[in-house]
């Protein structure tokens, strides 16, 4: 996991109580960088199937692949 | 036998309009008789099941729906929307009943080919039920369950040659109206644009980080097919800079009766003899038309290219020639502060291959809408909680009288440093020997 991937983790694991978030909170982790460099760190994580998307149709969020209750209560797990 | 008892969508199919009813019933009776042997992938039952959920729906004034969730396909995060029922035990053929999003042609033009496989595809990994098409455009295959996903996506790229569309905060499925495959009143290659920018912004099609969805649409004239500038954010409109071109001949002809107004659109029934005056002239909003017995003229700098005039003697008017397109943006439904048409942002650009001058403006829009949207907020929302001038500066673009909506309501003047003649900064001892203390 590269350095970026990592703080990713870390921000994700250090919430609670949200499993879910949408792209601008990354923009937080990373002050320095534009949406499309963040985009592509989280685009990197999906790849690699560390991060999953969450739609509810219209809006898109991320988060740790497996966490929250969505995988285990749809029987998707 | 119906597996479910449905009497209250029984009675929708007794009025005078084709049902949505009746095509379910038609597909639950096609699956239980299976004449092609097809080997369904999901329930076969799930026709019945989705009448009988909303039946009970009906019945109880509530959704039994739940949507949204993580199914989709690898690495893309948009075109498949979760849902559920939330009575699968009642319901089991639909307990998971997935919505695909499948990208449209250009156009909407299918060869019977690909409908025959699409839905070959869809009665074995999904219920049959589609919706040709949904409001952005796409086909929507309406019903499936996770396992079916991948293989399905497979078989649309692999072997059909096409894709998922968007939803989510993605760039939704680009739409364009039929343009120049059909209509001479297309301005541009609207179908061409379509595919072009489809192919280049599918990063933003496939993987979400914007606030919210966003939506291109092309309509290549201002008869709007596509009805870009009232349901996209950005809106690519084909328009002239020139002069309507006047046959007068074929005016004469309208006039004298020899040629059908509307193209004998409305032949149902007897309008009585054209009038030019009552029917052209003095329906123009800008009233830049003028008739005086025996020839038509046109006051050209105070059309607003309505197209009503156009639409109805088509053999006598035509599109100007020197040919392009306005750019609007910000159009939405309501979800916030209701709904809005699209703000004149660019009132004419050339529209050429490989679209740069146009790509650079969506670009410049995306980069600050990303940084200073907020979240589920659309552009249109952006615009009016940043102020028009604000995108005027970020797409780096003059404002013009086209951009005035309206008087300003706050009588205060904002300048920026850059605007002021010597900015911000004084010589203070200059000034002190001007001023004591």
């Amino acid at each position: 996991m590269t350095e970026e991937q990592q703080k990713i983790v870390d921000f994700l694991k250090g919430k609670t109580g949200k499993t879910k978030f949408y792209f601008n909170d990354f923009l937080e982790v990373f002050p320095d960088k534009g949406p499309r460099d963040v985009k592509k760190v989280l685009t990197s994580m999906v790849n690699a199937e560390i991060l999953e998307f969450w739609s509810s149709g219209s809006t898109t969020m991320y988060g740790l692949k497996g966490a929250g209750k969505q995988t285990h209560a749809e029987g998707e797990d | 036998m119906a597996k479910h008892a449905t009497p209250k969508l029984d009675q929708l199919e007794s009025g005078p309009w084709p049902s949505f009813v009746s095509d379910i019933k038609q597909e639950a009776a096609y699956r239980a008789a299976n004449p092609n042997k097809v080997e369904f992938q999901i329930p076969v039952d799930c026709p019945d099941d989705l009448l009988g959920v909303l039946e009970l729906s009906y019945n109880e004034r509530e959704t039994h729906w739940k949507h949204g969730g993580i199914v989709g396909v690898f690495g893309y995060g948009g075109g498949v929307i979760g849902r559920y029922c939330d009575q699968p035990e009642k319901f089991p053929g639909v307990a998971h009943f997935h919505t695909v999003r499948v990208n449209q042609p250009a156009g909407k033009y299918y060869t019977t080919k690909f409908l025959r496989e699409l839905c070959d595809l869809w009665d074995m990994r999904g219920s049959g039920l589609t919706n040709m098409h949904g409001s952005t455009g796409d086909i929507v295959l309406l019903g499936t369950q996770t396992p079916q996903l991948e293989e399905l996506f497979f078989e649309l790229t692999h072997k059909m040659g096409t894709d998922l569309g968007g939803s989510g905060s993605n760039l939704r499925t680009p739409a364009a109206c039929l343009g120049q495959s059909r209509c001479e009143y297309a301005c541009y290659d609207t179908q061409d644009m379509c595919y072009q920018l489809t192919m280049d912004y599918q990063d933003e099609l496939h993987r979400p980080a914007f606030p919210y969805k966003f939506k291109f649409k092309f309509d290549g004239c201002p008869n709007g097919c596509v009805a870009a500038m009232a349901r996209s954010d950005f809106a690519v409109v084909g328009t002239w800079k020139d002069d309507i071109r006047i046959d007068h001949a074929a005016v004469s002809a309208y006039v004298g009766g020899e040629f059908a107004p509307n193209a004998g659109a409305h032949s149902g029934r007897d309008w009585g003899k054209f009038d030019i005056q009552a029917e052209i002239v003095d329906r123009c909003p800008t009233q830049c038309m003028s008739w005086n017995g025996s020839k038509l003229s046109i006051n050209n700098k105070e059309c607003t290219r309505c197209m009503h005039c156009i639409n109805a003697m088509p053999r006598a008017l035509g599109i100007g020639n020197e040919r392009g397109a306005s750019i609007l943006v910000g159009a939405k439904a309501p979800v916030l502060d209701g709904a809005q048409m699209g703000s004149l942002l660019v009132p004419f650009v050339e529209v050429s291959q490989p679209y740069d001058e146009i790509k650079e403006i969506i670009e410049k829009i995306w980069d600050w809408w990303m940084e200073d949207g907020k979240n589920r907020e659309r552009l249109g929302e952006t615009i009016r909680r940043l102020s028009f001038q604000r995108l005027l500066e970020v797409v780096g673009l003059e404002a013009q009288a086209v951009h005035v909506k309206e008087p300003r309501h706050n009588p205060y003047i904002f300048f920026n440093e850059d605007e002021v003649p010597g900015g911000w900064e004084r010589d203070l001892e200059a000034y002190r020997s001007r001023h004591q203390r």
